[in-house]
């Protein structure tokens, strides 16, 4: 294949078009059909390969040909604020193995399928508590704000050991570090804060140890307290951002399409399956998943050459009907399992296990307890999170 | 069905323990993967053809006659 010309690069990131609101933007829909690796052109006017295929996305994520790592040469910045992130103390997210694997391996053993499992009553109680308090006033409420966020982010403090009584202050920077549009500056002391605040807490944990994550990373006494302020921040933000826009999404999902709706009301063993096709149809990770190769890769039959970055368009490769039938449709008795929501190759989501279980509390509990729930304006009125690296919106009123 | 894995590429994402908690577990201290049985009954098959596939690490080899 012949490089396209300069002109015909997609502006990355492109808009999302006027119909459905949880359809990736037309822009990658038509490379995805028409030419599936392509040129895109980045704020900072920068190039890259948008790759929009299942079968190409998993082949590069897959690859160790394709780095995770900033540090190298090429590697696309999606904005100013991922390029703070990613360069200076990144955490092992920017890492490759077997640096990678060394940090990432301190935190697997939280997150296994049993041990998660047993977490099930324990979010339960913490689902039905914000659900009561919710409910506990006449409607309209703002589902986000006294749901769909509250509930993973109580769940990762507990997980953590941070205090829940400090989410105001995290959650509005960790706002900061995953919006687009965020100045230099204001990332780089919105990154400074919470590591000097999980610095602090690591610091605690010495003199006042208990048996939560961040203490026992401090207790192996091979990690840096910046080290261990870094795995802790990567955890804190990725550990209810996601699971809060997905609660969010999928709620507003299954409203929009009432059929779906009352599959699930009426055989609620359906609520695996369908988180992971809400995963699948969602896939709120709306900027992708970014690699640089190190080395020359051929992909699905185009040359990346060493140095050239690639962003991988997990939406659209859940949307390939080479591997989905009717990718469009959202359809909650599908078998779903090999979207590429959660990404993939080693650096797949750690806390997946986690992040299924509170999506099948979450949402089981909502459509057993409200069955009248509904939306509390009209759907034009709902605000999404389109300059975020996370889709979602920003509030959900509801009424029940 | 022959199916055996490979610990060191595992990344823990516990996809196979979810999908055929009969053929896969995971150890206790780092989530990687550990083989309860390498030849699955085949009403197990399907299952294990899915883990498979879905291993983002690709550390699940299947050989079937």
């Amino acid at each position: 294949m012949t490089a396209v010309e300069p002109t015909d690069a997609i502006t990355f990131p492109a808009a999302r078009g006027g119909g459905c609101p949880f359809a990736p933007p037309p822009a990658y829909q038509e490379a995805l059909e028409q030419r599936p690796i392509t040129r895109i052109s980045l704020w900072d006017g920068s190039r890259a390969w948008l790759v929009t295929r299942h079968e190409d996305v998993r082949a590069v994520m897959g690859d160790r040909r394709f780095s995770a790592d900033a540090r190298n040469s090429g590697f696309p910045f999606l904005s100013n604020g991922r390029r703070e992130l990613a360069v200076e103390n990144p955490s092992f997210i920017r890492m490759d193995d077997p640096e990678h694997a060394r940090f990432r391996r301190m935190l697997t053993g939280d997150f296994i399928i049993k041990r998660v499992e047993a977490l099930r009553p324990e979010v339960q109680r913490i689902v039905d508590g914000f659900l009561d308090s919710m409910t506990a006033h006449h409607p309209p409420a703002d589902l986000v704000a006294e749901f769909a966020l509250p509930v993973p982010s109580l769940v990762i403090c507990m997980l953590l050991g941070v205090p829940y009584q400090d989410h105001a202050y995290f959650q509005e920077r960790s706002r900061i570090l995953l919006h687009n549009h965020s100045p230099a500056d204001q990332v780089r002391r919105a990154r400074d804060e919470l590591f000097d605040y999980l610095e602090e807490l690591a610091e605690r944990k010495e003199r006042e140890p208990d048996d939560r994550i961040i203490s026992r990373l401090v207790a192996r006494g091979d990690l840096t307290r910046a080290e261990v302020a870094g795995m802790s921040l990567l955890l804190l933000v990725a550990g209810h951002e996601t699971t809060a826009n997905m609660t969010a999404l999928s709620t507003l999902a299954l409203l929009r399409d009432p059929a779906q709706l009352a599959r699930l009301r009426e055989d609620p063993a359906l609520i695996k399956g369908a988180v992971e096709e809400l995963l699948r149809f969602l896939s709120i990770v709306q900027s992708g998943t970014v690699r640089v190769a190190v080395e020359t890769a051929e992909v699905g039959g185009t040359t990346i050459e060493a140095g050239e970055g690639v962003v991988c368009m997990l939406s659209t490769a859940n949307r390939d009907d080479s591997v989905f039938a009717a990718p469009d449709r959202l359809d909650v008795g599908r078998d779903a399992r090999r979207h590429v929501a959660f990404g993939f190759g080693v650096h797949q989501c750690l806390g997946q296990p986690l992040a299924r279980l509170e999506l099948q509390i979450a949402l089981e509990t909502l459509i057993r307890r409200l069955p009248g729930l509904r939306l509390a304006v009209p759907v034009e009125q709902v605000r999404f999170r389109t300059d975020t690296v996370v889709y979602g919106v920003e509030e959900l009123p509801v009424a029940w | 069905m022959r199916v055996s894995v490979d610990p060191d590429r595992c990344c823990s994402s516990g996809q196979c323990v979810a999908a055929v908690p009969e053929v896969f577990d995971q150890s206790e201290d780092d989530g990687v993967v550990l083989l309860i049985q390498s030849r699955p009954p085949a009403e197990l098959w399907f299952a294990v053809r899915t883990a498979a596939g879905i291993c983002p690490a690709r550390a699940i080899s299947v050989q079937e006659p």
